[in-house]
């Protein structure tokens, strides 16, 4: 189809005259300007949501007044993740829905004069003509050749279709770019992962100990109102970042640790513990595998080795040991959510993991919990055909260990080489803007420009819809059903998601495409109901509810059938690993060619004038999906810089004036970012908030604003227990140049 | 009755959902808003102490703002509120300037707005403010503190608190826990 790279196209140009026909009634100040009318003894309605701004799903509602327009969204009280409580962004989730630069009709892109562009289609034509391509391409690579990217409930519809179709590359970024090695490394140990949301009991804990994890910052709903019940009830919090985070500022003992050396400090920890006898004895020596082995290994490893390397005082590492056994087993050594650093990270939450084995917090009260789902039974369908190639042979020999599919690892499979033939041709990539979500973006325009085939499901332009072939534009979760949410927690659970509107412009629900797409490929058997009402009801029948009563009640609880929330005293437990045991010497580790026992390894340190780039969160935003959300652009429209003083002196920077970063391999960023002068800062480091500086023009609040840290990102150090890409092992030095933007001071 | 408000600012993360939910729950427009969050940073690295605020209109025993309003428009409601009166505003702004905590902006309807405590829409009708019922921390308390039984009044009771520039003698009935 093309033999150049493709373009990337800017939906500016296109969808111009859908957009017309709607414009007069969608505009943002027009919407609020009728809110601004709206009475406050007004009547409302309300069905039931859980939110889609981030992962945690929170259940709530959906409030609208008389004229039938959406006012609010609020928590559901009786919803495990958010208690009633709503974070920043699920309440200004409502901007997402009124956001003007949403997508709003089907586009093909196609050559005008010489020149590639997008073209306005309706959904027959957009849907007929990916079916037909998808049949052409995969007769002649088989129907293996399909991947889908996804983030997000979209991925379980078109998931659903390409198993239809018989491909199983399905893949989430969120498992190798995010918190993929956490979970390996729980799997490994205690033969189970951490799940989302984390069964962390927080709310219990006496002890809490965040390494690098800036909760509050990052606003996991459910955890950051336990971590404040548990400040309420005088726990101790351990705050190991080189960054003074927020929750820093809420820590007893605050460990302003040099970046990358991490390891050395937990493996100091657990000499600490180990050397001193502050360890649940009788558990490790009935639950665990592997003590004397470990013991053995962390011998050389005393605070003052550690010190040498994390610049973290001694005494205070032994201080911190004694307080968490002091806790124990109320402690949880935090396990994190982003942890793909350094490359070594699998290996390094293996540490914490054992720190968490030691002290006995792993199914004990105010450690971790026992989570349980609730089992809701699938609207049957034949049998998924099955696959000549599953997706790991796009990474074969290497990543053993990831228990879920690796989405570097399919997108480096695309690209053409001489000793694989598993390329993928066609791309599907739902909810998840694969520019800023995977690192090297020049492995994913290479990736990109071998396919026949990309297409984009997507509420928002992003940087990727410009280099799809298909855009399907989706509807927010506001306007349409999905799954049933049923993650695991305390208690089993169900949500749902009901539209309290009719789809905005001319987009669809997910659900609906997967469908349409499914029927034209040939699949109607494996989409036998009418629609989603039909088999959502015939679901919850069989767990003796109804779409009825859902609609009525948003969130429904079910007893807990299986294990207790917590391990009774002396219980015997058979752990699902290799030992039957927790494995503090790893036999899959072991196995698989990889050290059992965690060891540390130095990382690269910034060359002379360069300083570490860390990222992070903020709590009013998602990744670079929020990022012009009216509602929350309007709290936080741009991310800045943070520089020590001692930096800032050095360079003659002044908090509010905009710079660009180069980093070590010259890149140098699109746009300027605006300087914030901090002592939060280490001085070998600088730091940013991820999600920010988007390139493409359609976003009239989001365009130019900040420095996306992916494009500094271009060195990735993968895992290769589980093919994480590392990401902090980047550095940036200041480039004079503020885009033609001024000074904010 | 004297309505009142503390925000603990060991467990306020400013993540602003306060202000979001404001927003949506009083249509304030974007752009504008009746509550905010302060961040001040003290010390040297790694010597450092964090305080974070979430600020509003201290809705004060003795307002500075009731008694410059020439139409009225600016008066004490139930409970000792303070609250502005949009048909009598006539946006002179004298208000604004006199306000020592900057609680107050020009609403672009053409009259001043600050925040109301909730008090018609939510307060009367038994909720909280909603900013105090969104709070994923649960750091901010509400009540009555005539009520010695309020959750405002016990936790008043039960840790230290301060209340911003006391010097101007405004009397502010916004807590900060400290
Ligand atoms: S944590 Fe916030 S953004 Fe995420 S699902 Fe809950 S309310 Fe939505
Ligand atoms: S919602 Fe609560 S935690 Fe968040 S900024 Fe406001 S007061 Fe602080
Ligand atoms: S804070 Fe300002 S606006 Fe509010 S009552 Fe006091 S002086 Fe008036």
């Amino acid at each position: 189809m093309r033999t150049t790279r493709r373009q990337f196209i800017k939906v500016s140009a296109l969808g111009a005259g859908s957009l017309a026909v709607a414009a007069s009634t969608l505009k943002w100040s027009a919407a609020s300007s009728l809110f601004a009318g709206a009475d406050a003894s007004q009547a409302f309605t309300r069905s039931p949501t859980y939110c889609e701004v981030c992962f945690w799903q929170c259940a709530g509602w959906v409030y609208k007044d008389n004229d039938g327009r959406i006012q609010k969204i609020v928590g559901n009280d009786e919803d495990l993740h958010c208690n009633g409580r709503f974070c920043p962004r699920g309440t200004g989730g409502v901007g997402m829905y009124h956001d003007t630069d949403r997508l709003k009709t089907p586009l093909i892109r196609t050559v005008v004069d010489g020149e590639e562009t997008f073209r306005v289609a309706g959904w027959d034509e957009a849907l007929d003509y990916i079916a037909a391509r998808m049949k052409e391409i995969a007769s002649r690579y088989g129907p293996e050749c399909v991947a889908l990217f996804t983030h997000g409930s979209g991925g379980a519809h078109f998931g659903h279709m390409l198993k239809a179709f018989g491909s199983q590359s399905i893949t989430a970024p969120s498992f190798a770019q995010c918190r993929g090695p956490r979970e390996v490394a729980f799997l490994t140990t205690f033969g189970d992962i951490v799940y989302s949301p984390e069964r962390t009991d927080i709310r219990d804990t006496k002890c809490l100990v965040l390494i690098g994890s800036h909760l509050g910052e990052n606003m996991h709903n459910g955890q950051v109102q336990e971590m404040s019940d548990a400040i309420d009830k005088g726990a101790t919090i351990i705050t190991v970042d080189p960054r003074f985070s927020t929750v820093a500022g809420k820590s007893k003992f605050w460990l302003p640790i040099k970046p990358s050396t991490d390891m050395a400090l937990l493996l100091a920890w657990i000499h600490v513990l180990i050397e001193n006898g502050w360890y649940d004895k009788e558990y490790v020596e009935r639950y665990t595998y592997g003590f004397e082995e470990l013991k053995a290994h962390v011998k050389p490893f005393t605070p003052e080795w550690a010190y040498g390397i994390t610049t973290i005082d001694p005494h205070v590492i032994r201080q911190t040991a004694k307080e968490m056994f002091n806790a124990s087993p109320a402690v949880i050594i935090h396990p994190g959510r982003h942890v793909t650093w350094y490359g070594d990270d699998t290996q390094r939450l293996r540490a914490v993991a054992i720190l968490n084995a030691l002290l006995g917090s792993w199914g004990r009260r105010g450690g971790f919990y026992n989570p349980e789902k609730a089992e809701v039974p699938e609207y049957p369908v034949p049998p998924f055909p099955q696959p000549k190639r599953m997706p790991t042979e796009a990474y074969e020999g290497k990543y053993t260990l990831a228990n879920e599919v690796v989405s570097n690892g399919l997108c480096e499979a695309t690209i053409p080489t001489t000793d694989k033939s598993c390329n993928f041709k066609i791309w599907f990539v739902n909810g998840t803007n694969l520019m800023a979500a995977l690192p090297d973006q020049e492995t994913t325009l290479k990736a990109i420009d071998a396919l026949e085939l990309m297409v984009v499901i997507d509420t928002m332009p992003t940087e990727i819809t410009g280099y799809a072939d298909v855009i399907l534009p989706e509807c927010t979760f506001l306007e349409r059903y999905d799954m049933l949410r049923k993650s695991p927690h305390r208690e089993p659970n169900i949500a749902l998601r009901m539209p309290a509107t009719e789809p905005k412009y001319n987009s669809k629900p997910a659900d609906w495409m997967a469908r349409e797409l499914g029927i034209r490929l040939g699949l109607e058997a494996w989409f036998p109901w009418n629609n989603i009402e039909e088999m959502l009801d015939w679901q919850l029948k069989q767990i003796g509810s109804s779409l009825e009563e859902m609609k009525r009640i948003g969130v429904k609880k079910f007893p807990r059938t299986a294990d207790d929330l917590y391990f009774a005293p002396g219980e015997d437990i058979s752990f699902n690993t290799n030992t039957g045991k927790i494995e503090l010497y790893s036999t899959d580790m072991e196995n698989e060619g990889f050290n059992p026992l965690p060891v540390y390894t130095p990382h690269e340190e910034p060359p002379e004038g360069f300083y570490r780039l860390i990222y992070g969160r903020a709590p009013m935003h998602t990744f670079s999906r929020t990022a012009n959300n009216p509602n929350l652009t309007d709290l936080m429209d741009e991310n800045t810089l943070w520089v020590n003083p001692k930096v800032a002196k050095m360079w003659g920077l002044k908090s509010g004036q905009y710079v660009k970063l180069s980093n070590q391999d010259n890149k140098v960023s699109t746009f300027s970012i605006r300087v914030r002068v901090t002592e939060r800062i280490r001085w070998d480091s600088v730091y940013m908030v991820h999600g920010f500086g988007h390139n493409n023009t359609k976003l009239s609040r989001a365009h130019g604003r900040g420095v996306n840290d992916t494009e500094l990102i271009t060195r990735v150090k993968i895992d290769p227990v589980m093919g994480g890409t590392g990401m902090r092992g980047n550095f940036v030095t200041f480039v004079f140049d503020t885009d033609g933007k001024e000074a904010a001071v | 009755m004297r309505y009142a408000m503390a925000v603990d600012t060991k467990k306020c993360v400013g993540c602003s959902d306060c202000v979001v939910a404001c927003q949506t729950e009083n249509n304030v427009p974007i752009g504008y808003c009746r509550d905010w969050i302060v961040e001040v940073t003290d010390g040297t690295y790694p010597q450092l102490e964090l305080e974070i605020r979430s600020e509003r209109c201290n809705h004060c025993d003795n307002s500075p703002c009731v008694r410059c309003c020439p139409t009225g428009a600016s008066h004490y409601s139930k409970g000792g509120t303070v609250l502005v009166t949009p048909d009598e505003c006539i946006g002179c702004g004298a208000c604004i300037a006199s306000c020592p905590y900057d609680a107050r902006f020009p609403h672009p309807d053409g009259h001043v707005d600050k925040c109301t405590f909730c008090l018609h829409n939510r307060v009367e009708k038994g909720l909280k403010p909603a900013c105090v019922s969104v709070c994923p921390t649960k750091c901010m308390y509400f009540g009555d503190l005539d009520d010695p039984n309020s959750e405002v009044s016990v936790v008043l009771k039960k840790r230290k608190w301060k209340t911003l520039i006391p010097e101007a003698g405004t009397r502010p009935q916004h807590y900060f826990l400290i």
